[in-house]
């Protein structure tokens, strides 16, 4: 853990190395992200609810979806960019070090410019909490903050997926980004929304209404059944067979000529 | 100790003919074509020792040093190092041994190279007084002392190299791996480089692998030789066993005056011109001395050098012989 720091340390300096490129980069992403919440917002002048959504209940969606993606990107970036990593060769640096290579793939890629996005969806977070007027008593803060980790869990997942695909084919893999960006995008609002197909396939397929769907209708008082606040837990077993092909794509490293 | 049996690898390289047409074919149907890098290696190599890994393009160095530093999983086979399948306890393993891939750097581009060395101390857990001893160590051998503090992306190509190698050596390894350590370097750095090969290889008696092209480097460094060709050792044998066997002919470099070379049956006469011959002699069926005093007889010499083939001619008479 030391280490991780020491690593996050370097990072950091080498980022701030150029300060211009940082700052802007964090603007940028609070800007795009903030655009998306504007959609929302001019959505909610003209009409009032979303499938009996109000506004600030799909904030709190919407907020809980963009932290846990903003915290992946930036700290689980070593594998959203990890085709990168093959093409360079760095990966065979990491696996001439001995230490884990998941660790030193977390590490070798830290995005601090993201935190404009992250305080983006921060902020929304912040406003949304009291506006939303759920009564936040210990349950419900503990529903919230299981949304958040599982989150980071499925979408952690999804980037690991990303990265094994790419020891199959060293070309950066477009078409994930349905998967990864995109639902993103759609969990901007409760999955039900979009109807009984696209829900079951992001409960069993990729398991973002895990941690998005279920457990917010306990949040905001639709279900009573405590149950389904604890099912953001069920998306850390996603991250195993993601794991475990990642693996499988390592025994299957070529690296590239030299 | 490092023990390499019957170690095989193939790559699936996917092809197509050039232009468009081609390459939009290729993106619904790719046909694939099985190369294989590595048929059959074997060898051993004993703790200490200094080994020129040599071989043209594509030969399958690269390859073989990578499965011996654990980053490839190759198809069958058997290799062992130190007791150990590199694959199999990666982490264990690679502890043990330093890799220079001349092509690729392994510090961090935006900060002086010194914060580099101490993230790579904490990566290796070498503990801090045996840090600031190799290190010092390094810095002195390598002449590094002042560049370590400039950030790694304003160093000269020589420089560099210079701190990529301290930085390989940082946790004291058993084996040093180095793919082309001088490639590309000026002839200071390359003499500054092999010096410290030399140097970290008697003194610590650190195994060091070496590929390379430039032959120079294998003639200063190495004592035995593997020649590699189409995924297959070819040679395993010490310089001057490759000198010997290939060097039969010795090179004769006359200036004279007076007289005419007549024609032998076992000198050829490359050249021959205004007071100077070129002449090439089959030591096997004549010795160099006989030659020169048949020479000497003859004409008035002023001045007289032999010179062997040159190691360059050798490997390249060598791959010939293979046919690679």
């Amino acid at each position: 853990m030391k280490l991780y720091f020491k690593f996050v340390a370097m990072q950091l300096k080498c980022q701030m190395q150029y300060k211009a490129s940082f700052f802007m980069m964090a603007l940028g992403q609070f800007l795009v992200s903030f655009t998306a919440f504007l959609s929302i917002f001019f959505l909610f002048t003209r009409f009032h609810t979303v499938q009996d959504y109000s506004f600030s209940e799909i904030l709190i969606c919407f907020s809980v979806i963009l932290t846990s993606f903003s915290l992946t990107e930036c700290f689980v970036r070593g594998f959203d960019v990890f085709p990168r990593l093959i093409q360079s060769g760095n990966l065979d640096r990491i696996l001439v070090r001995p230490r884990g290579e998941i660790f030193q793939v977390l590490t070798s890629t830290i995005e601090f410019s993201r935190v404009g996005r992250f305080l983006q969806a921060a902020a929304m977070l912040i406003y949304a909490i009291p506006a939303s007027g759920i009564a936040w008593t210990p349950d419900k803060i503990f529903t919230l903050l299981l949304m958040l980790i599982g989150g980071i869990a499925v979408f952690s997942g999804l980037f690991i997926l990303y990265a094994a695909l790419s020891f199959f084919t060293i070309e950066g893999l477009e078409f994930m980004n349905i998967f990864t960006d995109g639902s993103r995008e759609f969990g901007r609002y409760p999955l039900s929304v979009y109807g009984e197909g696209i829900l079951k396939f992001y409960t069993y397929i990729i398991p973002i209404a895990l941690f998005q769907y279920y457990p917010f209708l306990y949040l905001i008082g639709r279900s009573d059944d405590f149950r389904l606040s604890l099912l953001p837990l069920l998306g850390f077993l996603f991250v195993i067979p993601c794991y475990a092909f990642f693996r499988f794509g390592l025994r299957h490293y070529q690296s590239t000529g030299s | 100790m490092i023990e390499l049996r019957h170690i095989q690898k193939t790559f699936r390289v996917s092809r197509r003919s050039a232009g468009l047409s081609q390459a939009v074919k290729s993106l619904f149907r790719r046909e694939y074509e099985t190369v294989n890098a590595l048929q059959d290696v074997s060898f051993t190599i004993r703790d200490g020792e200094m080994v020129g890994y040599i071989g043209p393009n594509g030969a399958g160095k690269s390859s073989t040093i990578k499965i011996m530093s654990g980053v490839l999983t190759p198809d069958g086979g058997e290799c062992t190092i130190n007791g150990r399948v590199p694959w199999k306890e990666r982490t264990a393993h690679v502890r043990e041994i330093g890799v220079v891939f001349g092509q690729r750097s392994q510090l961090w581009w935006d900060v002086p190279v010194i914060d580099s060395f101490e993230l790579i101390r904490d990566i290796y857990r070498v503990d801090s007084q045996a840090y600031h001893k190799t290190l010092s160590r390094l810095t002195e051998l390598l002449q590094i002392g002042e560049i370590v503090k400039t950030p790694a992306r304003q160093l000269s190509l020589g420089q560099r190299m210079r701190c990529e190698i301290a930085a390989s050596l940082l946790h004291n390894p058993k084996i040093l791996f180095l793919d082309e350590p001088t490639i590309g370097l000026d002839a200071v750095s390359k003499l500054a480089v092999r010096d410290f090969i030399r140097a970290i290889n008697r003194e610590n008696g650190t195994t060091v692998i070496l590929t390379t092209h430039d032959m120079q480097d294998i003639e200063a460094l190495t004592e035995r030789i593997l020649l590699i060709g189409k995924g297959r050792i070819l040679l395993d044998g010490s310089l001057s066993d490759l000198k010997a066997r290939n060097s039969s002919h010795k090179t004769l470099t006359v200036a004279y005056e007076g007289g005419v070379l007549p024609s032998w049956e076992e000198i050829t006469v490359k050249e021959n011109k205004e007071g100077r011959a070129v002449l090439s002699v089959d030591t096997r069926t004549l010795s160099i001395s006989e030659a020169i005093s048949r020479i000497s007889a003859a004409v008035g010499v002023k001045d007289i050098s032999v010179t062997g083939e040159s190691i360059d001619e050798l490997v390249v008479s060598l791959y010939q012989e293979f046919a690679i």
